[in-house]
């Protein structure tokens, strides 16, 4: 086990995968180029040939379908894009067909398929490059849905999509590439459709995901000194989602307040609160709380993006607010970094 | 035949999901019969049924598929616009315009990365040469030098649209795409024997990786785009252009020239039918002596389990 970050926790995962078994391929616009995905895709071509690693015309939808037409024959492809905004050329191949393939040809063929997609924000990624589509694709009976947050969930999480018998979209936030983690060597599976308590407390529950989660943790950690106990989950799987550990955690504690990367209306994090309030009412001893996205494109300029992101201020104000304690301090406490559009010091563009 | 047999049976208002007829273009699927191997990957489309039994799909669980019972070929889930028949390696139909395109061309990457010699044939109409995923796949095919087959049923009219307003007047689809860069011919709209020709020599190309072929085939839709009746009527199309194609039909054609030489040739045409017929009597006795689904089945199968195929 070593300190890795997230890329490389991703190119690991890949080469373990392709390792394990001839089957798997990779694929997708730029992923034998000199900058191989942000690294993610560095020395597969090299190490796997040109038959299993190759690059691929700009051709989103039909891509997906050859995906599905060499899973009916047990190739399992691992296709990526640069942005998942340039994956939306691609939904009918998703949509009405790797999704539906297995239920509706009446369970003969499974589509193993994972479509790696990332997110883009901040440094101008403007209306196109910075969409948190999550609550679309989990809307599709069929799909699974992963985000993981962590270097080593980033591993497992791939792994384990590889060889899921599903389609499944696994989601990359640009902003977490660079973060760094123990990352175990090896076939490290990480089970699809279980969520992390990243952190346990008693006071309150905050449900998150992807890059959402590491401000909950900054804003777990403010509140701490403040007393308040957060337990922060980190729900990895959106599709199937582990409403187990969310309903378990809010009985716990008597408060929810669910974030989400997306935009706010028919977000996961709507759906939670939902879920939530229905079956698990009578354990709420406040209402239920959201922070994600306005519904609104995210603009280009710099000065149209300070303040648009939910950050760890945000949560904590939220949360306090919730404990009917007083925010007075939180925002000199807790003020936008500058600049406010990189996730560190690591990112200088171009995206 | 099988057709002809729905049509009859369709005002019962027991298939109850939308039919879309092959009668009239059955010419094609049938030289695509003595001309495929069991081992070719085949995909279809919305008007699927002929391309199934040609590739020697399980007429039985084909119409009990369409009959909505548990003995289809999907198990009820699909309906006569998605048929399969895994034992013959036919691979699946869409209802989605163009949608079957590119999952033809990832089986046939499939079979080259594991060096087999099957090749994946791709039914598709004159429709689906409007869809981007269309352009997309042959590229892709092209590019990677892929065994695939495509074949092209240019039957003038997308449900009730024509080509005039779909595309340009004396634009040649098959030259169209040859100028993508692979191979193409395109078939004569009345001779079964020439076109028969071509598809063997089409699918000898492919097979011996010379990278895909193009064929197109013009033929005629008799009946109404869905549905089981004749359709001349309602203004889309003229009468004299429905009674023209089915002046030169291919198949009426042929029957006719091996019936006129010999007597002992329409007796054995006869016996065939016969047999035919008592096949696909057989078959709609099978569909509707099946069970329906349980209706919890709905909810199964949304995803495949760990270790599935």
């Amino acid at each position: 086990m070593s300190q890795k970050t997230y890329t490389e926790a991703i190119n690991e995962a890949l080469h373990e995968a392709m390792r394990l078994d001839s089957s798997v391929i990779c694929y997708g616009l730029g992923v034998t180029d000199p900058k191989a995905i942000f690294g993610t895709t560095a020395n597969l071509e090299k190490q796997f040939g040109t038959e299993r690693v190759f690059d691929m015309p700009t051709s989103e939808n039909a891509m997906t379908g050859v995906a599905i037409g060499a899973a009916l024959n047990g190739t399992k492809s691992v296709m990526t894009h640069q942005r998942i905004d340039f994956f939306l050329l691609a939904m009918d191949q998703l949509v009405n067909g790797a999704a539906k393939w297995h239920y509706m040809f009446g369970s003969q063929n499974s589509v193993p398929i994972t479509i790696r997609l990332i997110i883009g924000r901040g440094w101008g990624q403007g209306p196109t490059h910075s969409q948190n589509l999550q609550a679309w694709f989990a809307h599709i009976p069929g799909l699974k849905v992963v985000m993981p947050t962590t270097p080593e969930d980033a591993k497992g999480m791939l792994l384990a999509s590889i060889f899921d018998p599903n389609p499944v979209i696994f989601l990359e936030h640009r902003w977490l590439h660079n973060s760094i983690g123990e990352v175990p060597d090896g076939d490290i599976r990480v089970p699809l459709g279980k969520a992390k308590i990243i952190k346990s407390g008693k006071d309150i529950t905050v449900v998150s995901m992807s890059y959402m989660t590491i401000e909950a943790i900054h804003a777990s950690d403010y509140l701490e000194k403040q007393g308040i106990l957060c337990e922060v989950i980190d729900l990895r799987t959106i599709k199937p989602l582990d409403w187990q550990t969310v309903m378990e955690s809010v009985s716990k504690t008597g408060h929810l307040l669910a974030l989400d990367s997306g935009f706010s209306t028919g977000s996961v994090a709507g759906e939670i609160i939902a879920r939530v309030s229905m079956e698990n009412f009578s354990a709420l001893k406040s209402p239920p709380a959201r922070l994600a996205m306005p519904d609104v494109p995210e603009p280009t300029s710099p000065s149209l993006t300070r303040g648009f992101y939910v950050r760890a201020a945000d949560i904590v104000e939220k949360v306090m607010d919730m404990m009917g304690r007083d925010t007075g301090q939180v925002r000199k406490d807790l003020i936008e970094p500058i600049p406010h559009d990189v996730p560190g010091k690591w990112f200088e563009g171009p995206f | 035949m099988v057709e002809e047999e729905i049509s009859r049976r369709y005002s019962e208002k027991k298939m109850r999901c939308p039919v879309h007829l092959s009668i009239g273009q059955e010419a094609i699927p049938s030289i695509f019969a003595m001309t495929i191997t069991k081992d070719d990957f085949a995909v279809s489309t919305h008007r699927g049924h002929a391309h199934y039994l040609s590739k020697g799909g399980n007429l039985d669980a084909m119409i009990a598929e369409i009959y909505g019972k548990s003995t289809g070929c999907a198990k009820g889930k699909g309906g006569s616009m998605h048929l399969i028949d895994r034992n013959v390696n036919f691979m699946g139909t869409s209802a989605i315009v163009g949608n079957s395109i590119p999952v033809g061309v990832g089986l046939a990457l499939s079979t080259k990365l594991k060096g087999t010699d099957q090749i994946s044939c791709i039914f598709l109409g004159d429709g689906a040469v409007e869809e981007g995923v269309f352009y997309e796949s042959v590229n892709f095919a092209a590019v990677r030098k892929l065994p695939v087959l495509f074949i092209c049923e240019n039957n003038l009219y997308s449900v009730y649209s024509p080509l005039s307003v779909r595309q340009p007047k004396d634009r040649s689809i098959a030259k169209m795409v040859e100028g993508m860069g692979i191979e193409m011919s395109i078939g004569n709209d009345s001779d079964i024997l020439a076109n028969q020709k071509l598809m063997k020599k089409a699918v000898s190309n492919v097979r011996s990786g010379n990278g895909p072929h193009f064929l197109e085939f013009p033929t005629y839709r008799w009946r109404e785009h869905c549905g089981h009746n004749f359709d001349n009527d309602i203004g889309y199309r003229s009468e004299e252009e429905f009674l023209e194609w089915q002046a030169k039909d291919p198949l009426k054609l042929l029957e006719r020239n091996l019936s006129k030489d010999s007597i002992d040739l329409s007796k054995k045409l006869l016996s065939i039918k016969e047999s035919i017929n008592s096949e696909v009597l057989a078959a709609f006795e099978f569909a509707e002596a099946s069970p329906f689904p349980d209706q919890l089945e709905a909810y199964k199968g949304v995803y495949a389990a760990e270790g599935a195929q």
